[in-house]
């Protein structure tokens, strides 16, 4: 998957010291490196039912992720995405409990479908209000996020006056039941989620890749003063990044509420942060302009590993905290140190060929 | 050529060899500065005279050799050190904070303070302003720098350069920004800081300038020193020979093509400036197919502004744009280069090139949407040929198209935003000085392609500040000075004295109306 999406990797595929390369796939040796690791150390770490519930818990991180990947490379960021998974959810549990009321008395309920593509279109409604705020008011992206993240919040609490919405079986006569099928249903031995997540994926790699827009992500980020004079929207791509964001954060709304049947306004919460530390696990740049989806998955899946691993050895949450955040910080500094190293051996190669 | 060992030597470099991974910017170069005298560099980019600059203002530390001042070996291995041994650097790119104000970035590390009571700031204002007086910069200290137009920023940066004091002043490219009358004042001070016995490096490619300001020239070429000798024993002609080994090549004027018909056509452009006037004043202009109009003009004229109106670049401008007899609609760049006009932007760095991309990736990426199949899927195939036909054509030297752009030398950067321009199909092309900050090889070179697309029926404006250039290239010149369209000539008819009359004919009458 990474080396179909090296979109925006550094200078020369080929070559280059082992070192080069070690660092390279520093994220595949870190993955590798924590599933060696707890495999020896956590019991029951490699039984099939731990590694599918991992999966699961990794996913939920990846999707954000995805998005927040898009996000970070054209130089923005996305907080209000965890809160999008708590709005979200709540919407999804409030259409299949109560549905929707309509003023001469009928009440309106939907399908599992129709649910699913509300709860996406609600997602991608507030992604497109980060983008207006971000493109038309000149908002900073931190602060417009962090705004939207409030207010979503709120929202969701206000749904329910932040009571659980419990037991979203939904009723055979409303033709609206069998809504665990996005948590808890599988197909050839994968959950249903895991499946959503590898559509998702190859979908992203793809556009990054083969779509104009895609690639236009990866030049408004690089140079956004450049992308204009180029004729790139850059507003425009901005406004997809965000919808696209909003769109991933919906379907882990979905996921998480369709796995615990019920919706809790607080789902959710800090979300983002964790999507951040994947994506830059993963090799994606602050500044913009450098960041692959194959990267952001492995660096969702070592941060999912790492804390259930943890968990299942009975390290303290607190302790959890501590050794997550040096992960990211060692990765943020061999990311660095590749980049130096990277432009010493392209200098190198440049010098040898004449 | 004369006896060049006399004068006061104070700052010598003895075999001088940096080395780059892989790359040898300097072979063993040898430099003496003199005191009481102005000192000149030149030579090609990437001769490495930037290098040597960096060297002694202690930036970069040299791989081999010596320096010795006054007599006695010394280290520079930081800015501080060289700094402490008394050598001010203006550096070719600004070096300014534009979020504090013209005194604070004068005193920037070492701020007058009152002792414990912080930073004094009348005193600043105060002493910076003295300094600017003394260079007439008309600017008060106060004022943010990001406030300034550019050629006053480079004025605040040498006012800053000035005011350390120092026994050897660095400038390197110091008038790239500035006008005439700007250029003389400057001319003045240096004489005066010559009469106080500081050794002036100066580094410019403008050679009239520096065989009236120079005193001794050193030439130099891929590293190594070609030529060392009084200014007064040499003419210019000496100093090209000594940069690109031959005489200077004429600028590729070889064939005449006959000129088709009116491709592009403006009708009273204006734009307003944001402090009242106008940047661009009711401009109208048109230019023939396969015709090369070129506009000259000094900083500040009005031509870049002109070229971003055509762009779509300014929301708020006024006026009318026609290419081929129609009147586009499309404000916004993405419409304008769907009609056929590209723009060669004059800051290759900050509007040109995405510089994390491949070159590959940058020629492209204005025109993948001639690549797509269903509306949305780029075919690599399609684009990989019509990338390698760009480097092809415009023989950009890229060996792996894959590679960061930023690998390359600055005049085949040059090349890849030409070619991503010409992949959009254009009819009309804007070229905002496409000589900038490229060597006078690649330079040939940007010249050459410019006459062949004209002789394949592209309509070419490009600007320039280079009078022999403008005389050169164009088929028609135009004039602007500050933002109105002073004349328009043939070539045939054009001097360089009516051309230099006309750039400065709009600041007197801004003069009689202040």
């Amino acid at each position: 998957m990474t080396s179909a999406t090296q979109t925006a990797a550094a200078g020369p595929a080929t070559g280059g010291s082992l070192l080069l390369t070690l660092m390279k796939l520093r994220t595949f040796i870190a993955l590798f490196a924590v599933i060696v690791f707890f495999s020896i150390f956590a019991p029951n770490f490699l039984s099939t039912a731990n590694m599918i519930l991992m999966s699961k818990h990794a996913t939920q991180n990846a999707f954000l992720a995805i998005g927040m990947t898009f996000v970070i490379v054209t130089g923005g960021i996305d907080l209000s995405v965890g809160s999008i998974v708590g709005l979200c959810g709540m919407i999804a549990g409030g259409l299949i409990l109560h549905g929707i009321d309509l003023p001469m008395g009928y009440t309106v309920y939907f399908n599992i479908l129709e649910v699913a593509v509300i709860v996406a279109i609600v997602g991608i409604v507030i992604g497109i209000l980060n983008g207006l705020l971000i493109t038309r008011l000149n908002v900073a992206p931190f602060i417009a996020t962090l705004g939207t993240l409030y207010v979503a919040r709120g929202m969701a609490l206000l749904y329910s006056d932040g009571q659980t919405l419990p037991n979203l079986v939904g009723r055979q006569d409303l033709g609206n039941t069998g809504y665990a099928i996005f948590g808890s249903g599988t197909w050839l031995g994968l959950p249903v989620s895991v499946w959503m997540l590898i559509v998702v994926a190859l979908g992203a790699a793809y556009f990054a890749r083969f779509v104009p827009l895609g690639r236009h992500i990866f030049a408004v980020g690089g140079n956004e003063r450049a992308a204009r004079m180029s004729g790139i929207r850059v507003d425009r791509v901005k406004m997809f990044v965000y919808m696209f964001s909003g769109f991933c954060a919906a379907l882990v709304g979905l996921v998480i509420s369709s796995e615990l049947m019920a919706a809790h306004p607080a789902t959710g919460t800090n979300l983002e942060l964790n999507a951040i530390a994947a994506a830059v696990l993963g090799g994606t740049s602050m500044s913009g302009g450098r960041g692959t989806i194959g990267g952001t998955i492995v660096g969702a899946f070592v941060i999912g590993i790492l804390s259930d691993g943890l968990v299942m050895m009975g390290v303290s949450s607190f302790w959890q905290m501590v050794i997550k955040g040096l992960v990211i910080i060692i990765a943020v500094v061999v990311d660095q140190a590749q980049r130096k190293l990277q432009a010493r051996v392209t200098l190198m190669q440049m010098a040898k060929q004449g | 050529m004369g006896d060049t060992e006399d004068g006061d030597v104070i700052l010598e470099l003895r075999d001088i060899t940096k080395a780059y991974s892989g790359i040898v910017a300097l072979k063993k170069a040898d430099l003496k500065l003199r005191r009481g005298a102005v000192n000149v560099l030149v030579g090609e980019n990437g001769a490495g005279k930037s290098t040597m600059m960096r060297i002694i203002a202690g930036v970069e530390r040299p791989t081999l050799g010596e320096i010795w001042m006054e007599g006695e070996r010394i280290h520079l291995d930081s800015p501080g050190d060289a700094v402490r041994h008394g050598i001010g650097i203006v550096f070719q790119e600004l070096n300014l904070f534009g979020n504090m104000t013209v005194a604070e970035n004068i005193f920037a590390t070492r701020e007058l303070t009152r002792g414990l009571f912080g930073i004094d700031h009348r005193a600043q204002v105060e002493k910076a302003n003295e300094f600017l007086d003394r260079l007439e910069a008309g600017i008060t200290a106060d004022t943010l720098v990001e406030d300034l137009p550019i050629g006053q920023q480079q004025l605040v940066e040498i006012a800053r350069a000035v005011s350390l004091d120092t026994r050897i002043l660095i400038m390197d490219e110091p008038t790239s920004a500035l006008s005439a009358a700007e250029v003389d004042v400057l001319f003045r001070v240096i004489a005066e800081l010559k009469a106080q016995g500081v050794a002036i490096v100066y580094i410019s490619h403008r050679l009239e300038e520096l065989m009236r300001i120079g005193d001794y020239i050193t030439v130099l070429k891929d590293g190594q020193i070609t030529g060392h000798a009084l200014v007064r024993d040499i003419d210019t002609r000496w100093i090209v020979r000594s940069m690109i080994g031959s005489d200077a090549k004429d600028f590729a004027r070889e064939v005449d093509h006959a000129l088709g018909d009116e491709v592009v056509r403006l009708e009273d452009i204006t734009l307003p400036r944001a402090q009242g006037g106008y940047a661009v004043d009711h401009v109208s202009l048109s230019v023939r197919k396969g015709e090369i109009l070129g506009i000259y003009g000094l900083m500040g004229a009005g031509r870049s502004e002109l070229f971003e109106c055509i762009m779509g670049r300014h929301g708020h401008y006024t006026g009318k744009v026609f290419v081929d007899g129609r009147e586009l609609q499309e404000r916004d760049t993405t419409g304008r280069i769907a009609r056929g006009i590209a723009l060669i932007p004059e800051d290759r760095q900050r509007e040109g090139l995405v510089q994390c991309l491949s070159i590959a990736e940058n020629l492209s990426l204005a025109s993948l949407g001639q690549f797509v199949k269903f509306g949305f899927h780029i075919e690599p195939k399609r684009e990989r040929s019509a990338i390698a036909e760009a480097i092809r054509n415009l023989s950009i030297k890229a060996r792996n198209p894959d590679f960061e752009v930023t690998s390359m030398s600055g005049g085949n950067q040059q090349k890849v935003v030409i070619g991503k321009a010409l992949m959009t199909g254009p009819k009309v092309l804007l070229m905002d000085e496409p000589s900038r900050g490229i060597d006078v090889g690649a330079k040939a070179d940007v010249f050459r392609t410019m006459r062949r697309l004209a002789g394949e029926g592209l309509a070419i404006l490009f600007s320039t500040s280079d009078l022999e250039e403008v005389m050169a290239l164009s088929d028609r010149i135009a004039v602007m000075s500050n933002g109105r369209l002073i004349a328009v000539m043939d070539r045939t008819e054009a001097t360089e004295e009516a051309i230099v009359t006309a750039s400065a004919e709009g600041h007197k009458t801004r003069r009689m109306h202040a």
